[in-house]
């Protein structure tokens, strides 16, 4: 009783109350710090002289917008979160009276039709109803799009959640043919949806990957060894001249580089783990960070290698182990081989289904590696080093193997994605690519993969769909760029993820030991542990 | 059985800095012997302790193991002589479960004697069996223990170095563990050196014992002369209730 006490004030009031008095302080808080950032904004007119514009009603629209969200949130979004809670601890998933409420039958129709009616007309829309209204239709279009996506997933939770790596892998596999499928129907013609899916598999499919496999390379340095590296573009940087090198100037090819590149990147590891073998933690971090901009710098200022910061350009392509070529001019040329039409879109499929393959290497290794005595002294590395060096593991060694496994990963991907550009330079390899992959990593939830590789499809794949949003140029005039607002977004989520699961999407992580037999993974194992 | 000399320190200094924590220790651990050693806080036992598995370093003396000289060797390579330790702490691994904290003690024979070794360990603490897919961080201070204890005993050690095993638990808890101990020695004639505060339960477990004042040996006898001895009695044991 003595600690209710002092909340005995709260306990009283109605929420409703509470959430109004707490919208007042969150609007009084929110007009005492954007009074002068919003309110007022200084700018130069023709003459050069410094004016100050006033903004009352946007600062109004700030105030007022933050008051309602505080108010929403401590009225209807709390106690929500705490049945919710009560829920996770049963089931681990949305209480089902809350998801079946939500999620019906009659709204799934409605939803089906309306995302079908809207894409069949789509073309036709801003015709009928003018640019801005059809703005808001497209927008409509992607909310019923999501929404029966959200269906899907709830009403199969159990199978997606008992099957995730199949179902994962197989949607991954088919998604190249998907998309050129769909296109092709959308477009009446194979050459149209083609076409159209250099988008979908290059922007999104490829990125999203090159990604994940960034993401589950530095997850073994900092997931697994608990060793903090700010630094891991550098091995991107590395593979990826290693590659644009060699292959420029001694023609050699993709397939004996991309094991060369990751060679080298593990051999640099190795240089970069001896010197920061006795740091831990911040330390560590701040030189990782040094080493990487050193990595940078060189290949900014050793113009006569590395071309400065023109880059280099002309990488040579893929081919398919030289069977078959994607350059239009070659004689095996995969269109004349196979005798099909040309397109710019069968690299782009290649690609994606190599880097792919490159994903699944990085996840099966890592995946073994855990069951391996080196992978446990990582993981008991993170946890303990004293108590590690008095069980007889050999930390310096295991240290740099970690260190060497990570870069090796970030290596094949630094010589993938010159392959795949055609054009290094080291614009491409600066501080903040470190930080999305540091920070793809901990919203995962460090040492989770399939945690890893869905918050890399949520942030890079998301920063991509904002180039999608042009619904939002017609509400906020042309020119308003979504894709700006980018780094905005990503700060939010991470907040967000952090308030939420502070320990990532996949907080959890899997034992790799068991009595007797250490292959059975029985859910009453894997449930226990969480907390 | 006990007779060889399986431990001997020999004049042990050892600094944090310049500060000298150990003044020319020497202590000997015969083979089957539970050897205790006791002192007041900041003694120097966990010092000396550390000070085998070479980290501080001893800065003169020597350290021999089984005949071998250890001084200079690196940790690991200390461990790899079947050294093992549950550390001051316990320093068990917290978000491995465990199966796992057992696992990476028998990590020296890449598990060869593990599910051999496992039986065993639980035989010995039944509670580890009831907890072994829970986290160790999610163990109670005990079971902590007896899982550090566990683990150091998956490396089939010749010596078993305890540091305070009996920190912070309950009375009834403690005596489970030094039954346990007891239970190691009388069985399996293992080797054991403990640190301890609790002076009374670990003169009476031990077959020898030495006392520790700044940095020095004052004392050694076996468990029953220094339970016996006036000094001792008034600086550890009255006092305090046993």
């Amino acid at each position: 009783m003595a600690v209710t006490v002092s909340r005995e004030s709260d306990s009283v009031a109605t929420p409703t109350q509470r959430a109004l008095k707490e919208a007042f302080y969150a609007g009084a808080i929110a007009l005492g710090l954007f009074v002068l950032f919003i309110g007022l904004k200084t700018g130069q007119n023709m003459s050069n002289e410094l004016v100050l514009t006033q903004r009352w009603g946007l600062l109004a629209a700030v105030v007022i917008a933050t008051a309602v969200g505080r108010f929403l949130y401590v009225a209807y979004g709390q106690p929500f979160m705490a049945n919710q809670k009560i829920a996770n601890v049963a089931t681990g998933l949305l209480p089902a009276s809350v998801g079946s409420r939500f999620f019906t039958l009659p709204a799934f129709i409605v939803a089906v039709v309306a995302a079908v009616l809207l894409f069949a007309f789509n073309s036709s829309l801003a015709g009928w109803v003018g640019a801005e209204p059809a703005g808001y239709l497209q927008f409509l279009r992607a909310l019923a799009v999501i929404y029966l996506l959200a269906c899907v997933i709830y009403y199969f939770r159990a199978f997606i959640h008992a099957n995730f790596t199949k179902l994962g892998i197989t949607a991954l596999v088919l998604y190249p043919i998907l998309v050129v499928a769909v296109l092709s129907l959308n477009a009446w013609s194979i050459a149209g949806g083609l076409q159209g899916s250099l988008k979908w598999v290059d922007n999104f499919g490829i990125q999203i990957l090159i990604y994940v496999m960034l993401a589950w390379g530095l997850n073994i340095v900092v997931g697994l060894a608990g060793l903090l590296d700010l630094g891991y573009v550098a091995f991107y940087a590395l593979g990826a001249y290693a590659y644009a090198l060699l292959a420029t100037q001694y023609g050699l090819s993709f397939w004996i580089l991309l094991p060369a590149a990751g060679c080298m990147a593990a051999l640099w590891g190795v240089l970069l783990g001896f010197p920061v073998l006795r740091l831990r933690g911040d330390y560590l971090a701040i030189v990782t960070l040094a080493f990487g901009e050193i990595i940078r710098l060189v290949l900014i200022n050793w113009r006569e290698v590395t071309n400065g910061s023109a880059g280099i350009s002309g990488i040579p392509k893929v081919s398919f182990f030289g069977l078959v070529t994607f350059n239009v001019s070659d004689p095996n040329y995969i269109a004349k081989v196979l005798h099909i039409a040309t397109s710019s879109a069968y690299y782009k499929i290649f690609l994606y289904y190599l880097i792919l393959g490159l994903c699944l290497l990085t996840a099966f290794v890592t995946i073994r590696l855990r069951r391996l005595p080196v992978g446990r002294a990582w993981e008991a590395l993170r946890e303990d080093e004293i108590a590690c060096r008095s069980l007889g593991i050999n930390t310096t060694t295991t240290k740099l193997t970690a260190f060497a496994t990570g870069a090796m990963f970030g290596g094949f991907a630094g010589s993938f994605f010159a392959a795949r550009q055609g054009f290094v330079s080291p614009e491409s390899f600066v501080f903040l690519e470190s930080a999305i992959i540091l920070a793809i990593v901990v919203l995962g939830g460090m040492g989770s993969l399939v945690g890893i590789a869905v918050a890399a499809m949520v942030m890079i794949g998301g920063t991509e769909a904002l180039r999608e949003l042009d619904f939002l140029k017609q509400i906020f005039g042309p020119d308003f760029t979504p894709e700006l607002y980018r780094m905005l977004l990503f700060g939010m989520a991470m907040v967000i993820v952090m308030l939420w699961k502070p320990r990532g999407f996949v907080g959890s992580r899997e034992p790799t030991a068991f009595l007797k037999e250490r292959r059975a993974v029985s859910s009453s194992f894997t449930k226990e542990g969480h907390g | 059985m006990a007779g060889t000399t399986l431990l001997d320190i020999k004049g042990v200094e050892t600094y944090y800095g310049n500060i000298r924590a150990l003044n020319g220790v020497d202590v000997t651990v015969k083979e089957g012997e539970i050897v205790a050693l006791i002192g007041a806080n900041g003694a120097g036992k966990s010092t000396l302790m550390m000070t085998i598995f070479g980290a501080p370093r001893a800065r003169t003396g020597t350290i021999t193991f089984a005949g071998t000289d250890i001084t200079q060797l690196p940790t690991h390579e200390i461990a790899r002589m079947r050294i093992a330790q549950s550390p001051e702490g316990r320093r068990i691994f917290p978000r491995m479960t465990v199966m796992e904290n057992l696992q990476m003690g028998a990590s020296l024979d890449n598990l060869k004697h593990y599910d051999e070794d496992v039986e065993k360990v639980f035989t010995l603490f039944p509670r580890l069996k009831e907890r072994i897919a829970q986290r160790g961080g999610t163990l109670s201070g005990g079971e902590q223990q007896m899982l550090s204890i566990g683990r150091a005993l998956m490396a089939r050690p010749k010596l078993l170095l305890l540091d305070e095993p009996s920190l912070g638990l309950a009375p009834l808890i403690v005596k489970q563990i030094f039954d346990a101990i007891r239970e190691l020695n009388r069985t399996q004639g293992l080797t054991v050196f403990l640190v301890e505060q609790n002076a009374f339960g670990a003169l009476k477990l031990a077959t020898r014992g030495y006392v520790m004042v700044n940095g020095n040996v004052t004392m050694s006898g076996t468990g029953k002369e220094l339970l016996a001895n006036p000094e001792v009695r008034a600086a550890y044991l009255e006092g305090g209730h046993h």
